[in-house]
């Protein structure tokens, strides 16, 4: 068999996954994410009287909480793998990584298991944002003084 | 209506981030990173600080807002220390989620055991 074949072959054998209905309930989940989020910041603000902006950080800090609790707990992955994008790109994602890699690696100890491990996943996400930030930063000040 | 802008929003994102996941090779570390740095960019061009009082949580909520308060926080700090500012203040922001994700996921992974 050679490459052409086996590519070929591989192409059919690949799942078809319904692009249409992924992206429908990327839309959907992804939305009641943030009405979620949204919901959770004005209970805070009428509940315990404290500013908008430190609404938002006690939900982003409960909804990573509640992410990493589902992933520990075990039915995330399901969750995950289901609603595709919906639930990877809000912070639940970032969360899930962290908690999914260090459950993965758990039994190699607490320093090369899930000390070397913990940001395997959304290391990237850090380094990137990290390095992405500082660049824009340094041509902010430039532009904007 | 903040909470249909919330909808709308954090829905078009995460729609868009399911169309780059079906459509090309990424992989969702490659999304998720792509979408920080887009945060970021947002933050630079003044333009996420418009996204959130538009669409509230929405925005808050996916990762792009952490590309943003970097940026933010960098920013900030050199406005108030300089050069150095941007080393001390670039994460000052983007702490809460950081610390979270460490804090909650270490005590959960050790109370918790991983399902084979």
């Amino acid at each position: 068999m050679d490459k052409d074949e086996y590519k070929k072959l591989v192409k059919q054998l690949t799942p078809k996954e319904n692009k249409g209905k992924n992206a429908i309930i990327a839309f959907l989940v992804g939305g009641a994410i943030g009405v979620i989020a949204e919901g959770i910041a004005n209970l805070l603000v009428h509940c315990f009287a404290i500013a908008k902006t430190e609404s938002y950080l006690w939900t982003c800090l409960i909804v990573i909480f509640v992410a990493s609790l589902f992933t520990a707990l075990g039915f995330f992955d399901n969750w995950v793998s289901k609603t595709k994008a919906g639930l990877i790109l809000p912070t639940t994602g970032f969360a899930h990584s962290v908690t999914s890699a260090g459950l993965d690696y758990k039994r190699d100890g607490l320093i090369t298991g899930i000390g070397a491990n913990l940001f395997k996943l959304a290391g990237s996400v850090i380094l990137y944002g990290i390095i992405g930030a500082f660049f824009f930063s340094i041509l902010g000040v430039i532009i904007y003084g | 209506m903040i909470y249909l802008n919330a909808f709308l929003f954090a829905g078009i994102a995460c729609l868009l981030a399911q169309l780059i996941l079906d459509n090309t090779k990424l992989t969702p570390g490659h999304v998720t990173s792509l979408f920080t740095v887009l945060g970021a960019f947002f933050g630079f061009l003044g333009l996420y600080d418009k996204f959130i009082s538009f669409a509230g949580g929405g925005a808050t909520t996916i990762i792009s807002n952490f590309g943003y308060v970097l940026y933010k926080g960098a920013y900030l700090g050199f406005q108030e220390q300089g050069i150095l500012g941007i080393f001390t203040g670039l994460l000052t922001k983007g702490s809460c989620a950081i610390v979270g994700a460490v804090v909650f996921s270490f005590v959960l992974v050790l109370l918790f055991k991983p399902k084979d």
